[in-house]
């Protein structure tokens, strides 16, 4: 039985990963297919720094994925404090409205907010779909991601250690920041990087909301996929599926060290 | 007494949640119905028809999505359980394991299974070298079954991860409470086990059928483009890239999708009243 | 007593929520450098009592008066009182030092004297040496202690303790209170606190404030309390008691149990139905013959220094405290002497006990199970 269940895991991680070696391998195909392998060369990651596009579209996704990362913890921490200090029916209209874009397919929050830009834009001369709308749309749907990581943090904490600082003297907001924020800064830095990981790899809202001007890495890699299919795409996944290797790599090994620390 | 703290003011804490909802996600659904039931004349319920039009690709999307689930389900459940099983170190290089395919982009992924399927692919050809002979027969993409791998390839996680830590806050001394009041190894799984991990198995029932209901990349890419799903009627009819771009008839499509999840959550939520919240976290 | 003045004034507070009334018309006077202690089950309104006082809760009614000035309004943060809270609330992000430190950098008090103000105060709970210690790190009378420091480096001139010892042993929990005790002598400031535990209440308190029902049931010093109980409620709740119906012949004359007993109470109305409670090591076992009152035993506990004797007197079962044994089925006399009857006007609590009681010991475990609750929803009363 366990001999059986560990085939079918191994057999399970090769459906996991045999694409994602499909990408790595052909990365470093020296011609031009993506299904005939002919031999091994860079000259697809040297392209890959000289495409323009692609490294603008990189910095685009960068920068819209901190600013919306930072914009919707803000807000989704200070919405989670609020509803925590909600109760009965207040709370379950909060949390259902929060639910909404968790719920809701993507391609439906995409649309219903296209419209909206759409009918608003119209207001405007000349304005277009861009970075304006791009931010908006990547802020909504973390939101909810964010709340959904601070609640339980704010839940699981003794609430009288505010009334204890409010009692030694600090007033409310010093308190909150001294003794709450500490407190909730695991799942509000846990919402950050969701939030920060969701927009950077997002692909459907943005498809809709970005307009012509302004393209994330997704909507690029969608773009250069319709044309014949460069192997620079390949490339430019293999490097950034490194960079996420390590980082992850990285934070595993720190993590029991500072686990000890604590003990 | 109020439940938790109220730091500050509870009104200034949600201003600005409540008003970016309001307008970023009530409106814009708001928006979705008003166009789904209005045209150049105003209200009409014309739209709607084409749900009967559409209804072949309606039903393929919910088929589909439908098949996807089950074997996501099917597939996961296995994993999930052995993985809650292993020891503390294990489930977390498991955990980081299984999310890792994510990190890479999903459009690149899915023209790998391209790469792996094709009549050329890899695949065929390495059948093709094995057995030293040719299957003119065996098309393994750019059907509906390449349609529903692709679903099940990109969702797979999202049914593992659910389960898993559904099962994990099975601890170990009821099982053996199980078995000391004289269940098999078939009686624990089927009265202890499964039952227990119910949440875990609706939240990621959820989070496979809804995206995978409402797909319009994978179906281009692996069902070569003949086979239409409902989310590639949205993308035409918003988009225009068919050359007809009809925000009410879009709409109209939209809507059913929502009222078609929207009542899916609720029969789910029956079963289980934690679903929403233990999906939400789980990611 | 009487020479110290009045530090803290409630006068008609009253507090509700969602409709119910927690406290109602509560007025109370607190004297400096008083130990005093708010004694009741859970619900009884005196952890809101306390929050009232902190400024945590702003009544419904009425005013709370420090040192004749009125303080409503005026937040927590601006009172110069302090709190130990259930479970100690301390900050866990910080070390030991930290969080004694906390009320003085707050305050901007300069770095030496907060050094020495945080020295003084780990030797006044016996924590030297843990000034770096993180709190998780510690045991729960050490946590318990690091609060007492915290709140005490501010130099309150009230202390409010919240059910503080709740959360320990019963061996340490009895260390603690000598130790509070011994704290509150010394730096001659005022404890206000709060507890269900009769016991901890009786050994620690210059004066109880027994509540029930958001009212104030009875005030005075312990012995007040315990030998003279106003109603059948205090009488149940502070230590174990019979309470028995019984009737006001004449002054110093009261019938119960179908005996006329001499009694040291007057000014009842002739014929008054009143309640009458005995305490269990007041009555003396005599041989059936001679007793006042006869009854079978129907069970015999032993208690260490005594054993307890349970007695069915008419179908009353009554408890007696004897340093002698008795066995079960025997007919026993009991004899009650006038000074250890104590006679209370009938009240809403009347007929509420049967039996004999020792509420505390059942309400103990009843409120185990509510601070089990407590832990969930952090909702106290």
């Amino acid at each position: 039985m366990k001999k059986l269940l560990t085939v079918y895991n191994v057999l399970i991680s090769v459906f996991l990963y045999a694409p994602i070696f499909v990408v790595i391998f052909f990365s470093f195909n020296s011609g031009t297919s993506r299904a005939v392998f002919e031999g091994f060369s860079l000259q697809w990651y040297a392209e890959l720094f000289e495409d323009e596009l692609i490294l603008r579209s990189l910095y685009y996704s960068v920068v819209i994925a901190v600013v919306s990362a930072v914009v919707s913890t803000v807000i989704g921490t200070l919405a989670a404090i609020g509803i925590n200090s909600l109760k009965g029916w207040k709370k379950s209209v909060f949390l259902a409205v929060n639910n909404i874009p968790v719920v809701n397919p993507e391609i439906v929050t995409a649309i219903s907010m296209m419209i909206l830009f759409v009918f608003a834009l119209g207001f405007f001369h000349n304005a277009e779909m861009g970075f304006g709308t791009l931010l908006i749309a990547h802020i909504t749907f973390n939101i909810p991601y964010v709340v959904l990581s601070v609640l339980p943090k704010l839940k699981g904490m003794d609430q009288n250690i505010y009334y204890a600082a409010l009692d030694l003297g600090c007033p409310p907001a010093k308190a909150f920041v001294k003794v709450v924020i500490p407190q909730i800064m695991p799942g509000v830095v846990s919402g950050l990087i969701m939030a920060f990981t969701l927009s950077l790899d997002d692909f459907v809202i943005s498809y809709f909301n970005s307009g012509a001007t302004f393209q994330t890495l997704p909507i690029t890699i969608y773009s250069m996929t319709k044309k014949p299919y460069n192997l620079k795409l390949n490339a430019l996944s293999t490097l950034l599926f490194a960079v996420v290797l390590a980082l992850m790599l990285f934070v595993n090994l720190k993590k029991p060290k500072k686990a000890q620390k604590k003990a | 007494m109020s439940k938790g703290i109220a730091v500050g003011n509870k009104k200034a804490n949600l201003f600005p949640f409540s008003s970016w909802m309001v307008v970023f996600v009530l409106v814009p659904i708001a928006l979705v119905v008003y166009y789904a039931l209005t045209d150049v004349d105003g209200f009409t319920l014309s739209n709607l028809r084409w749900i009967v039009t559409y209804g072949g690709t309606l039903w393929l999307s919910v088929k589909l999505a439908f098949i996807a689930t089950v074997i996501c389900l099917l597939l996961a459940y296995p994993i999930a359980y052995s993985m809650s099983r292993a020891g503390a170190r294990v489930q977390r290089n498991a955990t980081l394991f299984i999310m890792l395919p994510m990190w890479m982009n999903f459009l690149v992924r899915t023209y790998a299974w391209m790469t792996l399927l094709e009549d050329n692919g890899l695949i065929n050809s390495a059948l093709r070298a094995v057995f030293g002979m040719e299957f003119p027969g065996l098309h393994l993409i750019n059907n509906h079954g390449a349609i529903v791998l692709g679903m099940v390839y990109n969702y797979l996680p999202y049914m593992i991860l659910p389960i898993y830590t559904s099962l994990t806050k099975i601890g170990g001394s009821l099982i053996e409470a199980a078995r000391d009041l004289g269940a098999n190894g078939g009686q624990v799984l089927g009265r202890v086990i499964l039952p227990m991990s119910v949440p875990g198995i609706i939240s990621g029932i959820t989070m496979v059928f809804i995206p995978s209901i409402s797909t319009f990349i994978i179906s281009k890419i692996l069902g070569g483009g003949k086979d239409f799903l409902i989310g590639d009627l949205i993308e035409d009819y918003f988009l225009g890239n068919s050359g007809v771009v009809n925000y009410n008839i879009g709409a109209a499509l939209s809507l059913v999708i929502m009222v078609m999840i929207l009542a899916a959550t609720f029969i789910m939520n029956h079963f289980d009243k934690d679903a929403q919240t233990s999906g939400g976290g789980v990611i | 007593m009487e020479n110290k003045s009045c530090l803290i004034d409630l006068r008609n507070i009253s507090v509700s929520f969602d409709g119910v009334q927690i406290l109602e018309n509560l007025n109370l006077s607190i004297k400096d450098g008083e130990f005093i202690t708010f004694l009741g089950p859970s619900g009884c309104g005196k952890t809101t009592t306390l929050r009232v006082i902190a400024g945590f809760l702003q009544p419904d009614g009425g005013e709370v008066l420090f040192e004749n000035k009125n303080m409503n309004g005026v937040p927590p943060h601006k009172r110069q009182v302090n709190t130990i809270f259930q479970r100690y609330a301390l900050f866990p992000h910080l070390t030991v030092a930290e969080n004694i430190a906390f009320g003085l950098k707050v305050k901007k008090t300069p770095k030496a004297e907060i050094a020495r103000k945080v020295q003084e105060m780990l030797s006044l709970v016996n924590l030297k040496g843990f000034d770096h210690r993180m709190i998780d790190s510690l045991s729960g009378g050490q946590q318990q202690r690091v609060a007492i420091a915290r709140a005490l480096a501010v130099d309150p001139k009230v202390l409010l303790l919240d059910e503080p010892l709740g959360a320990l042993d019963l061996k340490l929990r009895k260390d603690m209170q000598v130790e509070l005790k011994k704290i509150q002598q010394s730096l001659g400031i005022t404890f206000i606190y709060v507890t269900h535990d009769q016991e901890e209440a009786l050994s620690m308190s210059d004066t109880i404030v027994v509540m029930d029902g958001g009212k104030i049931q009875q005030i005075g010093s312990p012995t007040d309390i315990y030998n003279e109980p106003v109603n059948a409620f205090v009488a149940d709740f502070i230590g174990e008691s019979n309470i028995v119906d019984g009737v006001m012949k004449a002054d110093n004359v009261v019938e119960f149990s179908g005996h006329v007993f001499d009694c040291l109470d007057k000014g009842f109305g002739r014929d008054e139905a009143v309640d009458v409670v005995v305490r269990p090591e007041d009555v003396d076992v005599v041989p059936a013959a001679r007793g006042m009152l006869t009854g079978v035993v129907t069970g015999v506990t032993f208690k260490g220094v005594h054993y307890e004797i349970i007695v069915d007197i008419g179908g009353f079962l009554w408890m007696i405290q004897s340093t002698e044994i008795e066995h079960v089925g025997d007919r026993i006399g009991l004899v009650i002497e006038p000074d250890a009857i104590h006679i209370m006007k009938k009240s809403e609590y009347s007929g509420t006990f049967g039996d004999f009681s020792s509420f505390s010991e059942e309400f103990d475990e009843l409120s185990d199970v509510n601070a089990g609750l407590d832990r969930e929803d952090h909702d106290d009363e």
